[in-house]
């Protein structure tokens, strides 16, 4: 299909290639220096708090920004020269809802059909508006349509038209689990057919269900790799501390806090997580404390919003 | 969810398909001026009330004109005449000055509109064909009424002269009417305002319905779409403006039936010239409303620049002030004004009855003047968000 694409390692092709992309608004740099190759047939997650680039980085890699500075592929096109290429090829899906809110269901997924060259524009729209649960919704406007239903809107226009790869914006903010759960099923099947994913979001449960992720923070990727890969180079030892006696908890977060070997202090639900990056450092430091009756201690793996708290403090560190 | 993606490659179409996409957008942009009740209703309802408005207040013959009649001489025409004007619904004599200057105090001050004054030896003169002059003065500050006042007041005194005194109602009048010079109203008739209107009205629409279009996809969040898509910005405005081709012919085809039936405005030239011609008069609008909503921030600035391009063609047109009588460089500005040639394209095709040969220059003007702007505006058109 693209005889110009790159191969990994692994024999595969890869279908995003962008070296040292870095775009300014206003002479601030909001993406600095990002580099990513995502391999074809895999779910790329790409996390990052509010702010830090996300957005702005699918905007160049789909040709609607021009980078200041770096160069790359999508698909084998260039992303600077080839954009036109690009867009017939891409589905990609804005983190605000786009489509047109005073046309309908059937109207909107009608125009784009038409747009991309459909033979039976009217016919491929009745298809996804079936394949979509949409059906008894096609006359409604788009405007009219709940949260969940337009953001299944949005995802049925940009994979109708068949494309090889989807990017997708903050796909899932504000939809219950359960269509979560269902979207996410569903992404991992197209995948399964080689279609190439690569989907933003802040949820670290999200973040998981990814083959590979990569994290942003003010601008710039903190780190990338698998789940397990991500964690382990963060070289985080945690202690997860639960006690009988809950409300003590945050005040023993608060004590914790500022104790030289602990890097980070996180509740979660009725307990505490505890991290540092240099585990003899944070043995010490939480001696004294283990022998405490109403505590509990336990080493466990870092998780991977430890990992991300960790990256984001220390980013916001470098970066003030 | 029974899956996003058509299971099995959906049949693409040959070639680049510029006028499917081009077709695309077209049929998106009906849909939506369709859902929009405002703009749709306004179609026929701005037209309508302008034409009206206009057309009733600029032009209606005049009614009850004050008028003063200044007898120079005693004579049973003159008396005639004065009776003439009193029985006529047009004119309403109020004042009966005794001299001139008397006449002329009335006029300056405004207590009358007109003025009719019978000379000296009116009545013999006219008896021996010497074609005397009847002394005319109006107030020019309303010329169409004024112009207007005029040709009824030649009709009725060649009427009341062939009446009484069987002085032949040939095909010129026995006496000539001579317009003072200090008040002499424009060289207009009522005549020129209808078509004139035409041609104002829908360079109002026109910009107002294109002048918003790309503002508003971009302040809507469409346009991020819309450019992620794989559309040209020529397609994106050839399907912006036709739909609008069509509304503008449909308002044209309103304004002149209606300048035609109601106000009798004659249509002496090819009706289907008059179609071609109103059609790309229409898309020069489009196409220049489309380049201010490329070029715009915002929706307020592209409204900005709409206001600021209709004025000058208001005013330096020739619709408001005859274009021969404006000075050079306003007639320079004018020329590059869409409005100046449709006024000459309408008019002279109503009421003179001219040809395509005769109208080539201001044809040739118009599009010269689309493509400009339609050049302009795809270049212009910001196909990135940057
Ligand atoms: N067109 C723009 N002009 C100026 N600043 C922008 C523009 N787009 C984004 N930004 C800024 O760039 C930063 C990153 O934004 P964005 O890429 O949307 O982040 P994210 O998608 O991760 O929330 C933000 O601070 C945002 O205000
Ligand atoms: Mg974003």
């Amino acid at each position: 299909m693209n005889a110009g694409l790159a191969k990994a390692d692994d024999g595969r092709d890869v279908v995003i290639d962008v070296q040292h992309l870095t775009k300014r608004f206003g002479g601030r740099a909001v993406v600095r220096d990002v580099s990513m190759q995502v391999k074809r047939g895999t779910i790329y997650g790409f996390l990052g708090p509010n702010g830090s680039g996300k957005t702005t980085t699918i905007r160049m890699l789909c040709g609607l920004l021009t980078p200041d500075e770096g160069t790359g592929t999508c698909l084998g096109y260039d992303i600077r020269t080839e954009t036109d290429r690009i867009k017939r090829k891409v589905g990609y899906m804005t983190q605000r809802f786009s489509l047109y809110q005073d046309l309908s269901v059937r109207e909107n997924l009608e125009f784009i059909g038409r747009i991309y060259g459909l033979a039976k524009p009217r016919a491929a729209a009745r298809a996804a508006i079936k394949r979509l649960d949409l059906s008894g919704r096609e006359e409604q406007l788009a405007g009219e349509l709940s949260g969940g239903w337009k953001q299944r809107l949005a995802l049925g226009a940009c994979t109708m038209p068949s494309p090889q790869l989807l990017l997708l914006d903050e796909p899932t903010a504000g939809v219950d689990p359960k269509a979560r759960r269902e979207f996410w099923n569903e992404i991992h099947a197209l995948a399964a057919d080689g279609l190439t994913v690569l989907v933003s979001t802040h949820y670290m449960d999200e973040a998981e269900r990814c083959h590979e992720i990569a994290y942003i923070a003010y601008g710039e990727l903190l780190v990338r790799g698998t789940v397990a890969e991500v964690i382990a180079a963060s070289h985080l030892t945690t202690y997860v501390v639960s006690s009988r006696n809950a409300g003590g908890l945050s005040a023993l977060g608060h004590e914790l806090e500022h104790k030289p070997g602990i890097d980070m202090v996180a509740p979660f639900g009725t307990s505490l997580h505890v991290s540092g990056r240099d585990a003899a450092a944070l043995e010490a430091a939480i001696s004294s404390y283990k022998t405490r009756g109403d505590l509990e201690w336990q080493r466990s793996e870092a998780s991977l919003e430890d990992v991300f708290i960790d990256l984001m403090s220390r980013a916001k560190d470098n970066f003030q | 969810m029974n899956g996003l993606i058509p299971t099995e490659e959906p049949r693409r179409m040959r070639g680049d398909g510029f006028w499917r996409k081009t077709w695309a957008m077209l049929v998106k942009e009906f849909i939506q001026l369709k859902r929009d009740r405002v703009s749709f209703i306004m179609i026929v309802t701005i037209p309508l009330v302008q034409l009206l408005l206009f057309g009733y207040a600029i032009n209606t013959t005049p009614r009850d004109l004050p008028t003063a009649v200044l007898l120079q001489e005693s004579s049973d025409v003159g008396r005639s005449i004065l009776a003439a004007l009193k029985n006529t619904r047009y004119f309403k004599v109020t004042e009966l000055p005794r001299s001139e200057a008397e006449l002329d105090r009335l006029l300056a001050s405004g207590k009358v509109l007109f003025g009719v004054e019978i000379p000296a030896n009116f009545e013999r003169d006219l008896r021996r064909g010497d074609m005397p002059a009847m002394l005319v003065a109006a107030d020019a500050t309303d010329p169409v009424a004024a112009s207007s006042a005029l040709s009824a007041l030649g009709r009725l005194v060649q009427t009341a002269l062939a009446h009484d005194y069987a002085i032949p109602q040939a095909a010129s009048a026995p006496f000539e009417i001579r317009t003072h010079a200090r008040y002499n109203p424009a060289a207009k008739t009522e005549l020129n305002i209808v078509p004139g209107l035409v041609g104002t009205i829908l360079t109002m629409t026109m910009l107002i319905y294109t002048a918003l279009s790309v503002t508003r996809e971009i302040e809507r969040g469409t346009m991020e779409n819309l450019l992620a898509m794989p559309i040209t910005p020529i397609e994106i405005m050839l399907g912006k403006i036709i739909p609008y081709v069509l509304v503008g012919f449909v308002q044209a085809a309103m304004i002149i039936a209606i300048g035609v039936f109601l106000f009798g405005v004659p249509m002496l030239g090819n009706l289907g010239v008059l179609a071609a011609l109103s059609t790309l008069f229409i898309a020069t609008n489009l196409s220049i409303g489309y380049t201010f909503s490329t070029v715009a921030q915002n929706q307020l600035q592209a409204m900005q620049m709409s206001i600021m391009f209709f004025l000058p063609n208001i005013l330096l047109s020739g619709f408001m002030f005859p274009f021969a009588g404006m000075p050079t460089w306003a007639r320079w500005v004018g020329e590059a004004l869409p409005l100046t040639h449709y006024l000459r394209i309408v008019r002279s095709i109503m009421l003179k009855g001219a040809t395509v040969t005769d109208l080539h220059y201001d044809a040739a003007a118009l599009a010269v003047l689309m493509l400009v702007a339609m050049t302009i505006a795809v270049t212009r058109f910001r196909r990135t968000l940057d």
